[in-house]
């Protein structure tokens, strides 16, 4: 067991955790911050994206103890006052989805997108989101979204 | 994934204590994680060599460039000093994986791994790279890497940085597997004022020294003059993905298309 203290959406939090929890485990299960899903569980599909430290990662191959001290955005930490993140409104308004299954880490992969690159290309975008697996939408949906955001953000 | 104890430590000293036949190292993870998971891998200790600080970090002295081990994909693919000395280098760095494993995936974890087909492994090749270790060894890149999955890394010894040799001119092409991106076939050229040497990941169980294109390069460093070289098939990986013989045409296509875009 080891004690981590971290960020989690602007919140502090102290736990007492085994050393193999993997930071996805940590947020659905021990902070039921079920928005993070797991996919595929070993770094491919990119459904368990979240920010460490203003990065994005991929939580399911990262264990907790790893981000001790880190401050974690997961994609329950992008709405402000009730209103939704210009990404996910882009989403929403753009139908960037079907099932919703990736959508979580798409809309935090693609946030660190414009983070680097404020007016992505199409390509651009497509090659990001290399690691994020979508099944339903065919992706073109989803580039339009973060077009859409691109020009809002 | 099993359980196990993990271990954050300051120094290699420290690293050394702890490590034992029933350890692994972790930097980025991009591996190991899964593979544990997978139960490909069960350690008693997970011993996480990134507090070490002086394992990272990037150096350019005009003739070398220093990569520490523990530098990530995206740190080798944004850096100043690595665009300016060996922008193929970085331009490697920015197509592996996805962003997210290039934001923690390293770049000694990668060259430990050896996987055949990583892309690290070929750059080592090309650059005549010199890896160095916490045993005070300087081991250089064709005899680190001995073959599928291995090296001559010692149980217990880490790679503290790697020595890349700045080319008069360089580059790498690789053809992606269309699903995973890893490479089908990846070829590094890299030419120097005594010679060009091509180093191919992806097409053999482990990176190798492709001496027959390099030869011609050196004679006369152009697409054309390995139109005659003869590329075989043999020893060459034949898989779901590409057959041995498509394999040997294809380091050929990406060496030409490498040299013309030198």
């Amino acid at each position: 067991m080891k004690k981590i203290s971290l960020e989690v959406n602007g919140k502090k939090i102290v736990k007492d955790i085994p050393d193999h929890t993997v930071l996805s485990v940590l947020l659905r299960d021990v902070l039921n911050l079920t928005g993070t899903h797991i996919g595929c569980d070993t770094s491919q599909c990119g459904a368990c994206v979240v920010h460490v430290d203003g990065k994005s990662i991929k939580s399911c191959s990262t264990l907790a103890v790893d981000v001790d001290g880190s401050k974690v955005t997961t994609i329950e930490g992008l709405a402000k006052n009730g209103k939704m993140h210009p990404m996910q409104e882009a989403f929403k308004k753009m139908h960037g989805l079907q099932c919703g299954f990736c959508t979580p880490g798409m809309v935090m992969s693609a946030i660190d997108l414009l983070q680097n690159n404020k007016k992505p290309s199409d390509t651009e975008i497509r090659d990001w989101l290399e690691g994020n697996i979508c099944r339903c939408t065919g992706y073109q949906n989803i580039v339009a979204a973060v077009k859409e955001a691109a020009s809002k953000m | 994934m099993k359980t196990f104890n993990y271990h954050l430590v300051k120094d290699i000293k420290e690293a050394k204590k702890i490590s034992s036949a029933h350890s692994t190292f972790l930097a980025g993870g991009m591996t190991t994680i899964p593979s544990m998971k997978l139960g490909l891998g069960t350690y008693k200790d997970v011993i996480d060599i990134k507090g070490i600080k002086k394992l990272s970090g990037i150096k350019s002295s005009g003739k070398i460039l220093k990569i520490g081990s523990t530098t990530t994909h995206a740190e080798v693919a944004k850096s100043k000093e690595v665009k300016k000395s060996i922008p193929s280098l970085a331009a490697l760095a920015e197509g592996i994986g996805d962003p997210q494993v290039r934001n923690r995936g390293t770049i000694g974890g990668s060259i430990a791994n050896n996987d055949p087909a990583a892309d690290y492994p070929s750059a080592c090749i090309a650059l005549n790279a010199s890896i160095n270790t916490s045993n005070n060894r300087k081991i250089d890149a064709e005899s680190f890497f001995k073959g599928m999955f291995e090296t001559t890394l010692k149980k217990g010894e880490i790679i503290e940085s790697i020595d890349f040799e700045i080319p008069q001119k360089s580059n790498y092409q690789k053809l992606p597997n269309p699903a995973s991106r890893y490479a089908v076939v990846g070829v590094y050229v890299a030419k120097y004022k005594n010679g060009t040497n091509v180093g191919v990941t992806g097409a053999k169980p482990c990176v190798y020294n492709d001496k027959n294109l390099g030869k011609a390069l050196s004679k006369s460093f152009s697409s054309s003059a390995i139109d005659n070289v003869n590329v075989s098939a043999s020893g060459m990986n034949s898989d779901i993905h590409a057959s041995a013989y498509y394999r040997a045409n294809m380091v050929k296509v990406f060496a030409k298309k490498a040299v013309e875009t030198c």
